[in-house]
C-alpha cells in the first residue's frame, strides 16, 4: 500500500460527524469496520458484509484503511510544549499540531515554562491554548515547587482544583532532590490521586555534565553524568512512596540499573510507574563522537546494555509506557559547542516510527502491547482512562470498541522513510533522527471523532 | 576527523631502494648510458670542475636530493683521488622551494645538510641526475640565497634532457640527450636503486610529469 | 580526509612520522641566516584563541610566519566574541576572510570538530576544553625523540590532573601509536572512571613508578581543585605526587623531565628538578615552533583534497538497522558517517 494511492482515503467533503473506517486492523489484528458518530465509537465489524450493514443508507463519510493499522489514539506524558515563554522554540498551537501529526490524541506539557507552571493561572491558560489550537488534548502537568526552585511545594491542590484538573506534577528539568520536600509532595497528593512525576538526577553528582559518564567522556573529555545519579535518586523515592503509601512515576528512565530498581520496587506491590523516551530505545552515547549537540539530552544517551535493558523493561511491563519528553530548542540554542548547547530532543512526530523500529521490528512488542505502552499506560497514569469533563467524554487510552470516545490513529507499517525535520510541525528542527530510515507513516488521527490528521497531513 | 597523510615523494633516506611505478615500465626502455659510461662521465666532469674552478680551492658540492646525493659524493671522491682536493660535500633539498606545491598533496622533505665551511664566498656547484624544465634549479637558487651568499654557482647533471621553461643552463653535462617530452628518462645508482643505468622510455598517455 | 588536525587519535603511525620527520628537517631552519621560507607564501591562517595563551598563540604565529604564511589573529577579548559572537557566525566570518587554516583554542570541547563543519579551510587544534592538544603531543614525541633517539618501546610516565588533560590525552594516544608504553599517574580521583580501556597503565603511586621511566611527564594541577575535593590539599598533592629532588634521584640517569607548561612551581614540579639538565621544558617550546611548521606545511602546502565531508548542512544517512540490534540483550551497534 503506497502512500500514491492515499487519494481514496479521505473524501472532499466529509459528511456532518459520521466516518466509515473501513478494512482498518485494530492492534494489528484483523480487518475490521469502524462507524464513528459524532465524538464515539457507535459501531465496529469485521469487514465485509457485516461492514456494509454498519452504515447501510446512512450520509457517512468512507476512509479506506485497508491494511492501516489502527491504536488508540496516543497520550504522551511528557512533552513540552514551551508556552508560555519560549514561543520560538514551540507554541502548544505548533507542538500539538506535531502531536497529531505523530498520532497522539493527549499530552501531557511540563511544567517548566516561562513563567512556570505553579499556579492554577498558568495552567489554565495552557490548558485554554489546547482547547483552542484544537490538534489534541493538552493536560497541564502542575510544577511540584514553587518556580521549579525546589525549595517550597507548589500550589498543588489548586491546580487540581483549577479548570486544568491537574493530577501529574513534575519539576522536570530540575530534580526534587531534597528528600523532605519529596517526601512532603508524595504525601500531599493523595488527597487528590494525583501522582509526583520525579525527574531522577543528584544534582551533586551531576555538576556541569554532559554526557554519560564512561568510555566516551573520558575519551571526549566531557564532564559525566553517571547513572548512579539517577537510580540513586529512584531507589530513594520508591522507598519513600511505598513508606507514605503514594503514587510515583519516574520520568524518562535510561540505565539498566533504573530498570532493576523499578522491577524490584513492583515486585514489593509498591505503586511506581515509569516512563522512556523513543531515543533512549534506540540511541547509544557513541553518538556523541563528533560533539553534533542534536545528541545531547538529559538524561544523557547512554550505552547499547543500557538500551537493551530498557527495551526488555517495556517489553516486560517494568516500565508501563513510552514518553517522548519532546523538547524543542531553535537552532542557535543546537548550533554551538555541546557544553554550550541545550539539553534535549523533538519526538513527538518520530515517536511511533522510532518504537516501531525498536520494539515491533525486533519482535519485542506486538501492536497491542503498543497501543498498550502508548495508550493505555499512559492513559491510565495520566488519570485520563475514567474521566469526563461535563457533556464531553475527555477519556482517553480507551478500547477501540463501540461506546468508547473516538480516539484514534491510523498508521501504515509499511513505507520505510528517511526523517526530516525540516518537513515537521514543530517549530523546532532539532531531532536526532534526522537522515534517519524510519518505518512506518501515521496516516490519520482522530480526535473524539474529529479528524486532526488525513492523509499523512494536517486536517484543516 | 581525521590528521594528515604522508604523500607520494621520492624517498628522503639515501640509500634506500626507490620503489616507483615508473621505473618497472622504463626498464622496458633503451639503455642510454651504462656503468662505464656513467663512471666516464664522472671523471670528465671532474676533470672540467678542476679546470674551470683553478683546482676547486673554494667549491662546494651540493647534490639535490635524491640522486644528486650519491652524484654529488662520486664526484667529490673523484677529486681525492685525482688531485688530492678535499671538497666539502652536502645535500639541499628544494622542496618547500618548489613552485608547483599546489598541484599535488603536500611532499615529503628531503634531507639538507650544507657542509660547517659553509658557502659564503664559495662556489656551489649544484649536482642533480637530470635537468629538464629547469625549475628544480631555480628553486635551488632561491634556497641558497636564503642560506647564504656564494661567490658563484655552477650547475652539474649527469643528463640534459632539454626541453627548458626557465633561462637556466648547465656548466657541465655528463650527457646530452635529446628527448621528447612525452619519454622517461629514468637514472638509477647504485647507492639508492643497486645498479647503475640511464634508459629512455615512452610514458603512458595519462601520466606527465 | 587531511584537511585536519583535531586529535591525535586520528594520526596513523606514518602519518605522525611524517610529522616528526618534516618537523626534524624544519627545525634547521633556525640555524640560517635567513630562517624564512617562501612555502606558505599566499596562504592565510587564522589564529583564533577563545582561551588566553600567549605561548602556544605565539608558536603558532611564528611558525606560520617562518613559512612566509600570513598571519591573522583573532582573541576573544574585547573583540565581536567577547560581545557573544557565536562560534558559528565567527567561523563564517573567517571563511568569508578567506582563511586557509584556522587554529583554535577554546575552553570547550569539541569546539574544533563544530568548526570544522562551518570552514572550507583546514582546523587545527590548539587545545580543546578538556580534550585534545595534538600538537603539543607532537611537540613532545618530537621532544623525546631527539634527546633519547628512539620512541618505540620508551616508557613515557605521565603524572597529574589526567581528567581534565587534554595534553594527556593527546599524549596516551599519540605515543601509544608511535610505539611507546604509557603509565598514567595520579590519584584515583583524578583518573578517569573509564581509564581501564586506554591503551596504558595506571599508576596510584609515583615514587615506584619513576626506577623504570624513560620519561616523566608533569602535568599542570590546578589549586582550584581542591574546592572540588578532588584531592585535600596542596601539602598532600605535593607530597604524594610532586616531582622533587629526592623523587628525581630515583630516575634512571638518562632519563628525562618534561612539562607542557605553565608550571606550577613548588606544586607538581620543584624549582630544582625544573631548572636541571634532565629538563627539557625549555626546548620543548622551540621544538614547538619546528612541530607546528610541518603540520602547517603538511596541512596547507599541496593540493586541496576535494571536500568529502561536511560544511553546514549536511546530514548523514544512517538506516536504523546500522543504528541498531535487533532483539533484546544483543549489543547496539551504532555507526555515524
Amino acid at each position: 500500500m503506497s502512500a500514491a494511492s492515499g487519494n481514496r482515503r479521505s473524501a472532499a467533503t466529509p459528511a456532518q460527524g459520521r466516518w466509515l473506517i473501513r478494512g482498518a486492523r485494530p492492534l494489528g489484528g484483523p480487518p475490521a469496520d469502524i462507524l464513528i458518530d459524532g465524538a464515539v465509537i457507535t459501531g465496529m465489524a469485521a469487514s465485509g458484509r457485516d461492514g456494509r450493514q454498519l452504515a447501510a443508507g446512512a450520509d457517512v463519510t468512507v476512509l479506506d484503511a485497508s491494511d492501516l493499522i489502527a491504536l488508540p489514539g496516543l497520550v504522551d506524558l511528557h512533552t513540552h510544549l514551551r508556552e508560555p515563554g519560549r514561543e520560538d522554540a514551540e507554541t502548544v498551537a505548533s507542538g500539538t499540531a506535531a502531536a497529531a501529526l505523530g498520532g497522539f490524541t493527549a499530552v501531557h506539557a511540563m511544567a517548566n515554562t516561562e513563567p512556570a507552571a505553579d499556579t492554577a493561572g498558568v495552567v489554565e491558560q495552557v490548558w485554554r491554548l489546547g482547547r483552542q489550537a484544537g490538534y489534541c488534548d493538552v493536560c497541564p502537568v502542575g510544577a511540584v515547587t514553587a518556580g521549579l526552585h525546589g525549595s517550597q511545594l507548589a500550589e498543588l491542590g489548586a491546580m487540581a482544583d483549577s479548570a486544568a484538573r491537574v493530577r501529574v506534577f513534575s519539576d522536570d528539568g530540575q530534580c526534587v532532590s531534597d528528600a523532605t520536600l519529596m517526601r512532603r509532595a508524595l504525601e500531599y497528593v493523595k488527597a487528590f490521586d494525583g501522582v509526583i512525576a520525579q525527574h531522577a538526577q543528584e544534582p551533586r553528582l551531576t555538576q556541569g555534565a554532559q554526557v554519560n559518564e564512561g568510555e566516551m567522556s573520558a575519551r571526549l573529555g566531557l564532564a559525566g553524568w553517571p547513572a548512579v545519579a539517577e537510580e540513586a535518586i529512584i531507589a530513594r523515592d520508591c522507598l519513600l512512596a511505598a513508606h507514605v503509601g503514594s503514587a510515583l512515576h519516574i520520568c524518562h528512565v535510561s540505565t539498566a540499573g533504573s530498570v532493576e530498581i523499578i522491577r524490584w520496587a513492583k515486585s514489593k506491590g509498591w505503586r511506581v510507574t515509569a516512563e522512556v523516551t523513543p531515543h533512549h530505545l534506540l540511541l547509544t552515547d557513541e553518538l556523541a563522537a563528533n560533539y553534533d549537540p542534536v545528541f545531547k539530552v538529559n538524561p544523557p544517551l547512554r550505552t547499547a546494555a543500557d538500551v537493551a535493558a530498557l527495551r526488555a523493561g517495556l517489553a516486560d511491563g517494568t516500565i508501563d509506557c513510552v514518553a517522548t519528553d519532546h523538547a524543542p530548542h531553535p537552532a542557535e540554542s543546537k548550533e554551538t559547542e555541546w557544553s554550550e548547547a541545550a539539553f534535549g530532543m523533538t519526538g513527538l512526530e518520530t515517536a511511533l516510527r522510532v518504537v516501531h523500529e525498536a520494539m515491533v521490528s525486533t519482535g519485542l512488542l506486538d501492536w497491542s502491547s503498543v497501543a498498550d505502552r502508548m495508550s493505555v499506560r499512559p492513559a491510565e497514569i495520566g488519570r485520563l482512562s475514567d474521566r469526563a469533563a461535563g457533556q464531553h467524554d475527555m477519556r482517553h487510552g480507551c478500547p477501540i470498541a463501540p461506546g468508547s470516545p473516538a480516539n484514534l490513529v491510523l498508521y501504515d507499517a509499511e513505507p520505510i522513510r528517511h526523517v526530516d525535520p525540516a518537513a515537521h510541525a514543530s517549530r523546532s528542527r532539532n531531532s536526532p533522527f534526522a537522515g534517519l530510515k524510519l518505518p512506518g507513516q501515521v496516516i490519520a488521527t482522530f480526535l473524539r471523532g474529529k479528524p486532526t490528521v488525513l492523509d499523512g497531513r494536517l486536517a484543516s | 576527523m581525521a590528521g594528515i597523510t604522508s604523500s607520494a615523494g621520492p624517498a628522503a633516506t639515501a640509500g634506500a631502494a626507490a620503489p616507483d611505478t615508473r621505473a618497472g615500465a622504463a626498464r622496458a626502455g633503451k639503455s642510454v648510458l651504462g656503468p662505464d659510461e656513467i663512471r666516464r662521465a664522472l671523471t670528465r666532469i671532474g676533470h672540467e670542475i678542476l679546470e674551470r674552478t683553478d683546482g676547486a680551492g673554494d667549491v662546494v658540492l651540493l647534490g639535490i636530493p635524491t640522486r644528486g646525493v650519491p652524484l654529488a659524493r662520486r664526484l667529490a671522491e673523484r677529486l681525492a683521488e685525482t688531485e688530492g682536493v678535499r671538497v666539502p660535500v652536502g645535500s639541499l633539498d628544494i622542496t618547500l622551494y618548489r613552485d608547483d606545491l599546489r598541484l599535488r598533496p603536500a611532499r615529503t622533505l628531503g634531507h639538507t645538510e650544507v657542509p660547517g665551511s659553509g658557502i659564503d664566498g664559495m662556489v656551489v656547484v649544484l649536482v642533480d641526475d637530470v635537468l629538464f624544465s629547469g625549475r628544480t634549479v631555480r628553486a635551488a637558487l632561491d634556497a641558497l640565497g636564503d642560506i647564504g651568499r656564494p661567490r658563484a654557482v655552477q650547475l652539474a647533471v649527469l643528463v640534459d634532457r632539454g626541453h627548458r621553461e626557465l633561462p637556466i643552463r648547465p656548466d657541465y653535462v655528463g650527457k646530452n640527450l635529446p628527448t621528447a617530452k612525452r619519454e622517461v628518462v629514468r637514472v638509477l645508482l647504485t647507492e639508492t636503486d643497486g645498479e647503475d643505468s640511464v634508459t629512455l622510455a615512452q610514458l603512458p598517455e595519462e601520466e606527465g610529469r | 580526509m587531511n584537511r585536519h588536525l583535531i586529535s591525535a587519535a586520528d594520526l596513523s603511525l606514518d602519518d605522525a612520522v611524517a610529522i616528526l620527520d618534516t618537523a626534524e628537517e624544519l627545525a634547521r631552519l633556525a640555524e640560517r641566516p635567513i630562517p624564512k621560507l617562501p612555502t606558505l607564501r599566499g596562504r592565510t591562517v587564522v589564529n583564533l584563541f577563545y582561551e588566553d595563551s600567549t605561548r602556544t598563540r605565539i608558536s603558532f604565529e611564528a611558525a606560520a610566519k617562518r613559512l612566509s604564511a600570513d598571519v591573522i589573529n583573532f582573541s576573544a577579548k574585547g573583540s565581536s566574541v567577547a560581545k557573544g559572537e557565536s562560534l558559528k557566525d565567527t567561523a563564517l566570518t573567517l571563511q568569508a576572510m578567506g582563511a586557509d587554516a584556522v587554529v583554535i583554542r577554546h575552553g570547550a570541547s569539541g569546539a574544533p570538530h563544530r568548526l570544522a563543519r562551518w570552514v572550507r579551510g583546514s582546523v587545527v587544534n590548539a587545545g580543546d576544553g578538556t580534550h585534545e592538544h595534538p600538537t603539543q603531543a607532537l611537540l613532545d614525541a618530537f621532544t623525546m625523540r631527539r634527546r633519547l633517539g628512539r620512541l618505540e618501546g620508551l616508557r613515557v610516565s605521565i603524572v597529574g590532573d589526567i581528567l581534565h588533560s587534554r595534553v594527556a590525552r593527546s599524549n596516551v594516544w599519540l605515543l601509544r601509536t608511535l610505539g611507546a608504553q604509557v603509565t598514567l599517574v595520579a590519584p584515583p580521583t583524578l583518573l578517569p572512571i573509564a581509564v581501564d580501556g586506554w591503551p596504558c597503565s595506571v599508576s596510584y603511586d609515583l615514587s615506584s613508578v619513576l626506577p623504570g621511566s624513560d620519561v616523566v611527564m608533569m602535568l599542570r594541577v590546578q589549586h582550584e581543585r581542591m574546592s572540588d575535593a578532588y584531592f585535600p590539599s596542596v601539602r598532600e598533592y605535593r607530597r604524594r605526587y610532586g616531582l622533587d629532588g629526592d623523587r628525581m634521584a630515583l630516575l634512571p640517569d638518562h632519563a628525562i623531565v618534561m612539562h607542557p607548561g605553565p608550571m606550577n612551581r613548588g606544586m607538581e614540579i620543584a624549582a630544582e628538578v625544573a631548572d636541571s639538565p634532565r629538563s627539557t621544558i625549555v626546548e620543548q617550546v622551540t621544538n614547538g615552533v619546528s612541530v607546528r611548521m610541518a603540520v602547517l606545511y603538511l596541512l596547507l602546502s599541496g593540493s586541496r583534497a576535494p571536500d568529502e565531508s561536511a560544511v553546514a548542512g549536511d546530514t548523514e544517512l544512517v538506516t536504523a538497522a546500522e543504528l541498531t540490534a535487533t532483539g533484546a540483550g544483543s549489543q547496539v551497534r551504532v555507526e555515524v558517517l
